[in-house]
């Protein structure tokens, strides 16, 4: 009889001796009343990723959040604001300026910035998009436009802590955590969460894929663009697969010969996790070989593209329009082949100054292979269950940035107070404008969306009662959406 | 319910009804009916006596006795939807179970015992036991009583392997040598088992192995945090500290108090100044654009919090915005713990580089001394000796001062406040100097209004003296580093007496000086050019004067009030430090001496007061050339002082100017202060006393933490060292003290700990270890027991010890131990050892490079790799090292297919894999077997079973079959044949469950 056989603890006892230890009994019997962990196939300690049935019946399986770290401005690319650029030059209106808080701007010299580029309706919704996102403008009729989100914070980091964790406060888990968490993953043979990053770091770095205080099974585990695609999955240099299986099969045998006398499941555990390893470096390269895709798939998410000269600026690699399109791909096989989250991020969004081209350039990165994905997911039919996520820590300011009492505006600040995100999918209702900013595209006018309500719709849309969703750390039930949160219902098919 | 399992049998039956009653309304009722008043619904209380038992209008949520009248039973039975409790769409229900204990506990009288945590600790009765045979110490009774009370036995000691093992995991987290481990099993004599824990305690390893488990809660790291994440190349001074300190045993209170405040401290020495970098663990956010009192407040709440976290097991953060939910902290409670720290500035402290060079240091310098203080015997000497010239010299030179008719004369001003001190202040000394503090700006114009009597003589001119003083840098008389200063501009005005805001300008005509820097004569201060000026390089630590003559004379009567503008305006504290401003009368003549000189001379011999003979003397010294001789050799040398070599180290100092106050701030937002608080402790806890009332400081809240009727902390503290002894606490939510957190599966053992920690063992840490693994509860087998597996399946009787996996930086550390490979050098810089490529760059816009270690250093045991926080080591992150974010009071222990993969296939795994091999085809032995049996005896401290041995055999044969076929891959794998098939086996020996497991 093997371990995993001979040991069919309950769920209960599962979760007690394993790592996650009392709050996730406490979880454990909170989850079964309401259906989460209900599904009875949770019968071993096999693994902690096994698919869990959500609260309710939900469309969604698995969400690609791709993260343009950075803060986009949303004035040259999704809301478009003629009065801004009619005041182009004029002082931010007094009953505005007071009550505003800036990192670089000196508020007594600033004057508002109007864009360069022109606006051009798509699809039947007519949702407006710059010239500069033309792709993005071919998906528009299955893209739900937010116009309204608003943020707390003011500075990248914490700004990028706050969407992609709910909260602003370090050692909290991200969103792919808390989904991976909640639902496990599809995929026995890849990580349940991934994160794929294109060109330069991020201001988070490796916070913004960290499980926080839920055990490292549910943190994001990078996926590489050179080299071995996750960390340590090839053998050291010398060691044949051969003996890789050899060495595995002799390991099992004495981990399950010590199971014998000690009976200590952990060692059974253990053992499924060598298992589990050894399935991974089989998939994991699979999973990287684009050889099977067809020369217009390649084409169509753009991984051909020549990276643009004389223009860029930050973050400028020689490889990210490759790199981005690549990821975007890639996202799709992850999804295809069961993983739950895939993070994509690309970091260099923070335009200062020197605006027009440098965005020019990150747009003509990331427009295409987004749109392809969309598109590619449509075809597949994989829409429906997969959620896209366009979106950043906060927006840009209409006034341009005059850092030093500069005279020259070239570039922007930052910008919590409304700024743009796009979703599809996974039972987003697309080709609608959500929400309004005012006409200089300074506040919000009509229904503001905080990131803990964004966040609250997603787990929505995966089935989840965002309210629910909890952990147990230091005495307090931990949520993603914290004490906050509100689902949108215009948001939902 | 799953939570209530872990409710233990307390010693008074009605004490474990209402801890189970409370323990239940905690989870389902006191988000609404708690503490929080902000959030409390409908006014019901239900965490207090008074609150449910109050008169809701004729009728009470609790009915002492009667459960049937009680509206809490009521509710929480009615088939009424609306009614029901709690609601429905909170997802929260009771089971009937929950709901009969609430019931008998009114029934029996809704006893509220105060929380079992809060209580004060007294030491209880040892249990006896039937069986004494089995117990080592008093913790065998209470856990062995305990099992007998349920007719179970503890398990068997375990044998000399697994604990010599054992013990080495725990207190040094390095394997044992297995020859020592053969001493040990052989070693018949009593105190074999007490010898060994005895050395393993006095080993320096174990101070890098606790030392550990404290920097978890520290939240110790190499970096600032946000974004940036700049290096903070010197951190490691304070991991050293702690390292030290426990190695020494310092008692815990004392550990307490120097990390805490140890700069409150009466003459506190380097090290204690060393310690308060416990507080500078806090991220710090150098982002463009941050507001900085965001995140100094950001900082002070998280050292608050960490505090809680590792002293009293409570998260305090809820408390931040609101009253806590669960547990009775009101949010001006918090606000009473942050005002210890508010004035708490961000300082840098010089610390000597190290013990070799402070020793060396202070040698030098007592021979420095010495030769200082010979040629100041000298001096003295000499000055005796020459008594005569002087006053030789006071006698001609007063004559010829006589001689000058209608000498100049100079007369003291009286200063009127000076209309604006725009970022400096002026003290006035007795001397009618003007000493300059807290300069703010780098360059600034001091303006001074005064009148100055010269009775009916016109003034002629004003006079400057730049006055050297001892608390001048460089003595002065400048503020800058080496003490010059540039008068940029002078400028004199008669100020209008009718309108102050008029005043008319008295230009100059020459001026002069006793000196002037080369390019920087004194005439450039009235030049009316601002970047110019008058400056004295290289004599400066020196007193000196100039003089500025007007262009007509001012008659007395028209001498009204009179500024004085000074301009200095040049680079960065190029200002004068002391000066002294003179009215001037009388025709100029030829200057004999300075001015104080002069009226000492004047003045009787016999008259002459003890300041002017000393100042004639230094002055005829000065001039002197003899004399002149020695004082140069005397500079030149003080000049050669040794210096002290000193690393600047982050620590906490207290502000002692504009102390802050602390306000309560709306939802923690440090832009809305509300009403103002004085520091204070918790209400819940036993009372605070401060050394002087009004001015308490974060000394008090160390010192009432360690206070002896504290409850909480000695708790919270044997705690601690029972889970990282047993794998898990006797309270299994070591940061959960509070009501919602798990009661102590053995509340009398803990307790029993707790009095022993602070009366017997007098705080310390090693003592109270010692107890704890010399127990027989801690000796056990740590085989699961197949017939107690439905009957307590988490081990909460202790009926077994526990069996865990060791943690990253020990995983590792066990490896390349194995491996011969690991260095075992104590304390020092952070290292660098090998990390994948790629993995720095994904931090901040590529602002981080990775310098691989080289030598000695790439082989450190796991604690000193230096811990970038956007970037950690992967290896470190993968089996749970903690983010170093905020205290982690408990790490987690997960097992996933990543972390299988780095023991597996990460370089520095493969290279320790590599060196075992080496080592293991080194010695002299004889046989595949007898090299497999050394190995398991390096890994794992005992022989291999014969079918072990013949599966590690058979995938050596394996091995040696395809590398004899493929020599070029076992020349990239190990170099050759015999090597890469030992290596490609006993990579698997390092992936055994039983080497990176406690047993």
């Amino acid at each position: 009889m093997s371990p995993l056989e001979h040991h069919h603890l309950n769920r209960r006892d599962f979760l007690a001796t394993s790592a996650s230890g009392l709050g996730g009994v406490a979880l454990a019997s909170m989850l079964a009343e309401d259906g989460l962990l209900a599904s009875g196939k949770r019968d071993s300690f096999e693994d902690p990723l096994l698919p869990r049935k959500p609260h309710f019946d939900a469309k969604a399986k698995a969400c690609i959040f791709i993260f343009m770290a950075g803060a986009p401005s949303q004035l040259d690319l999704f809301d478009p604001k003629p009065k801004l650029n009619e005041m182009a030059g004029e002082g931010l209106p007094k009953s505005l300026l007071d009550k505003a808080r800036f990192a670089f701007i000196k508020p007594a010299t600033a004057t508002l910035m109007g864009t360069k580029r022109t606006f051009k309706k798509y699809g039947q919704s007519g949702m407006e998009f710059s010239d500069i996102v033309p792709h993005l403008g071919s998906v528009a009729d299955d893209v739900l436009m937010v116009r309204s989100m608003h943020s707390d914070e003011f500075n990248h980091h914490p700004g990028q802590l706050q969407m992609q964790c709910g909260v602003s406060r370090f050692g909290m888990p991200t969103m792919g955590s808390w989904l991976a968490y909640g639902l496990g993953s599809e995929s026995r043979n890849l990580p349940g969460y991934v994160v794929l990053n294109a060109g330069r770091g991020s201001s988070g770095g490796a916070t913004l894929w960290q499980s926080g205080f839920l055990p490292s099974t549910y943190s994001g585990v990078l996926f590489r663009s050179t080299g071995e695609p996750v960390l340590n999955l090839d053998n050291p240099k010398g060691l044949p697969p051969l003996l890789q299986q050899k060495g595995l099969a002799t390991l099992n045998k004495i981990n399950q010969g010590r199971y014998e006398k000690i009976h200590d499941p952990e060692i059974a555990a253990r053992i499924a996790a060598y298992e589990l390893a050894g399935r991974m470096q089989i998939s994991a390269p699979e999973l990287n070989d684009l050889s099977k895709e067809s020369k217009s798939t390649l084409e169509k998410y753009g991984l051909n593209r020549a990276e643009p000269k004389g223009i860029g600026g930050r973050g400028k690699s020689g490889e990210t329009y490759k790199d981005f399109a690549r990821n975007c791909l890639l996202a799709r096989r992850m999804v295809e082949r069961g993983v739950r989250f895939v993070n994509i991020i690309h970091a260099s969004w923070d335009h200062h100054s020197n605006l027009d081209p440098e965005l020019k350039y990150n747009a003509g990165a990331v427009d295409q292979p987004i749109a392809a994905l969309i598109k590619d997911l449509k075809e597949r039919g994989m829409l429906d269950s997969t959620m896209v996520v366009w979106g950043s820590e906060f927006g840009r300011t209409p006034l341009g940035e005059n850092r030093g009492g500069r005279k020259m505006n070239t570039g922007r600040d930052h910008h919590p107070f409304g700024y743009s995100m796009l979703l599809a999918g996974g039972g987003i209702k697309g080709g609608q404008v959500y929400g309004r900013t005012d006409e200089i595209g300074w506040g919000i006018e009509d229904k503001p969306v905080h990131p803990n309500d964004l966040h609250a719709t997603m787990l929505h849309l995966f089935g989840i009662n965002h309210e629910r969703l909890t952990y147990r750390f230091q005495g307090r039930d931990f949520r993603l959406t914290d004490v906050a949160g509100k689902v949108i219902k215009d948001w939902i098919a | 319910m799953a939570f209530l399992a872990l409710v233990p049998c307390s010693a008074n039956p009605e004490n474990a009804l209402a801890a189970k009653a409370r323990a239940i309304m905690a989870e389902n009722c006191f988000d609404c009916h708690g503490p929080d008043k902000g959030q409390r619904k409908a006014d019901l209380r239900l965490d207090v006596r008074e609150g449910a038992l109050a008169d809701l209008g004729g009728y009470q949520s609790v009915v002492p006795g009667k459960p049937d009248q009680s509206e809490l039973i009521a509710r929480l039975r009615t088939g009424n939807k609306d009614e029901l409790m709690p609601p429905p769409k909170t997802g929260k229900a009771l089971s009937q179970e929950e709901i009969e204990i609430l019931s008998k506990w009114i029934q029996q009288g809704a006893d509220y015992p105060l929380h079992w945590s809060y209580r004060p600790v007294l030491p209880p009765a040892i249990p006896l036991l039937k069986n004494k045979a089995v117990a080592q110490n008093p913790i065998d009774h209470f856990v062995f009583a305990k099992l007998e009370s349920l007719n179970l036995k503890p398990s068997p000691e375990a044998g000399r392997r697994t604990l010599a093992k054992r013990l080495h995991y725990d207190l040094l987290g390095l394997p044992p040598d297995p020859a020592q481990v053969d001493a040990f099993v052989k070693d018949k004599s009593p105190d074999a088992y007490s010898k060994l824990v005895e050395e393993l305690l006095a080993s320096p390893h174990f101070g890098e192995r606790w030392g550990r488990h404290w920097l978890d809660m520290a939240r110790y790291a190499d970096s600032d945090g946000y974004e940036k994440d700049r290096a903070r190349l010197n951190a490691w001074h304070y991991r050293d500290w702690v390292i030290e300190a426990i190695n020494e045993d310092l008692p815990y209170d004392q550990f307490t108090v120097e990390q805490l405040a140890g700069d409150l401290l009466p003459k506190p020495t380097p090290k204690q100044r060393l310690a308060t970098a416990f507080h500078r663990q806090t991220l710090t956010n150098t982002e463009g654009g941050t507001d900085q009192e965001q995140w100094r407040v950001a900082a002070v709440m998280d050292r608050l919090e960490t505090t809680g976290a590792a002293w009293l097991g409570l998260t305090l953060t809820c408390a931040r915005c609101h009253d806590h939910k669960y547990d009775d902290i009101s949010q001006d409670e918090y606000y009473q713990l942050f005002a210890f720290y508010n004035n708490g500035d961000e300082t840098n402290f010089p610390l000597p580089s190290s013990k070799a060079a402070l020793g060396d240091y202070e040698k030098t310098k007592a021979i420095h001394d010495e030769k200082i203080s010979a040629l100041e015997k000298n001096l003295k000497e000499l000055a005796a000796s020459r008594k005569n010239d002087q006053n030789r010299w006071e006698k001609e030179t007063k004559s010829r001062l006589l001689a000058i008719k209608k000498p100049v004369t100079h007369h003291p001003v009286k200063l009127s406040l000076p209309p604006k001190q725009d970022g400096y202040q002026f003290d006035q000394r007795e001397d009618d100097s003007i000493f300059v503090k807290n300069l703010i700006p780098e360059k600034t114009t001091f303006v001074l209004d005064f009148s100055t009597d010269t009775g009916e003589e016109p003034l002629t001119g004003f006079r400057v003296e730049a006055l050297s003083d001892p608390k001048l840098p460089a003595k002065g008389p400048g503020l800058t580093k080496h003490g010059n200063f540039v008068l940029s501009e002078f400028r004199a005005f008669v100020v209008d007496p009718v309108d102050p805001k008029k005043k008319r300008a008295l230009p100059f005509s020459s001026a002069k000086a006793d000196f002037s820097q080369n390019k920087w004569p004194v005439q450039a201060a009235i030049d009316g050019k601002k970047d110019t000026g008058w400056a004295i390089s290289p004599q400066m630590g020196k007193d000196h004067q100039a003089t500025f003559l007007l262009q007509k004379q001012l008659p007395a009567k028209e001498a009204g009030t009179l500024r004085i503008e000074m301009a200095q305006l040049y680079g960065s504290r190029h200002v004068m430090g002391r000066f002294r401003i003179m009215g001037v009368t009388g025709e100029q003549s030829g200057d004999l001496v300075p001015e104080s000189v002069r009226k000492a001379l004047l003045v009787e011999t016999a008259q002459r007061n003890k300041a002017q003979v000393k100042l004639l003397a230094d002055h005829f010294a000065k001039n002197d050339p003899q004399t002149a001789k020695i004082r140069k050799e005397l500079d030149d040398l003080r000049k050669k002082a040794p210096k002290q070599s000193t690393t600047n180290v982050r620590v906490i100092t207290q502000r002692k100017t504009n102390p802050r106050k602390t306000h309560v701030f709306r939802r923690g937002e440090f832009k809305q202060p509300l009403h103002e608080v004085q520091a204070g402790g918790l209400g819940l806890l036993h009372s605070f006393k401060p050394r002087n009332q009004g001015s308490e400081d974060r000394l008090d809240l160390a010192r009432w933490l360690v206070d002896s009727s504290n409850p909480i902390t000695p708790r919270v503290t044997v705690n601690q060292a029972w889970a990282h002894l047993f794998g898990v606490g006797l309270v299994r939510t070591p940061d959960d003290f509070g009501v919602r957190g798990a009661p102590p599966t053995h509340p009398q053992l803990l307790d029993w700990l707790a009095h022993h920690f602070i009366h017997k063992a007098k705080w310390s840490r090693k003592d109270l270890i010692r107890l704890i693994v010399q127990s027989a509860t801690y000796r056990q087998s740590s085989t699961h027991r197949e017939s107690l597996a439905n009957l307590d399946p988490n081990n909460e009787l202790l009926h077994r010890q526990n069996r865990f996996r060791v943690e990253a930086e020990i995983i590792r550390d066990l490896n390349l131990a194995v491996a011969g490979l690991l260095s075992r050098k104590v304390g020092g810089p952070s290292v660098f050892p090998p990390l994948p490529a790629g993995i720095a760059s994904l931090s901040y816009a590529n602002s981080f490079k990775w310098n691989t270690s080289k030598g000695e250093n790439r082989y450190r045991r796991g604690l000193y790799t230096f811990f970038k926080r956007t970037s950690p080591h992967p290896n470190l992150i993968t089996f749970d090292c903690p983010d170093s974010n905020v205290a982690c009071v408990k790490r987690n222990r997960s097992n996933t297919p990543l972390a299988a993969l780095v023991t597996l296939n990460n370089p520095t795994y493969a290279e320790a894999a590599k060196a075992f091999a080496m080592r293991i085809t080194k010695e002299s032995l004889s046989g595949d077997e007898a090299r497999i049996s050394e190995g398991f005896r390096l890994c794992v401290s005992r022989n291999p079973e014969p079918d072990e041995t013949e599966a590690f055999a058979s995938l050596l044969n394996e091995a040696r079959s395809w590398y004899g076929k493929n020599p070029e891959e076992a020349k990239v794998l190990a170099g050759d044949v015999e090597t890469a098939a030992w290596t490609a086996s006993l990579r698997i020996m390092l992936n055994m469950d039983e080497f990176i497991s406690r047993e």
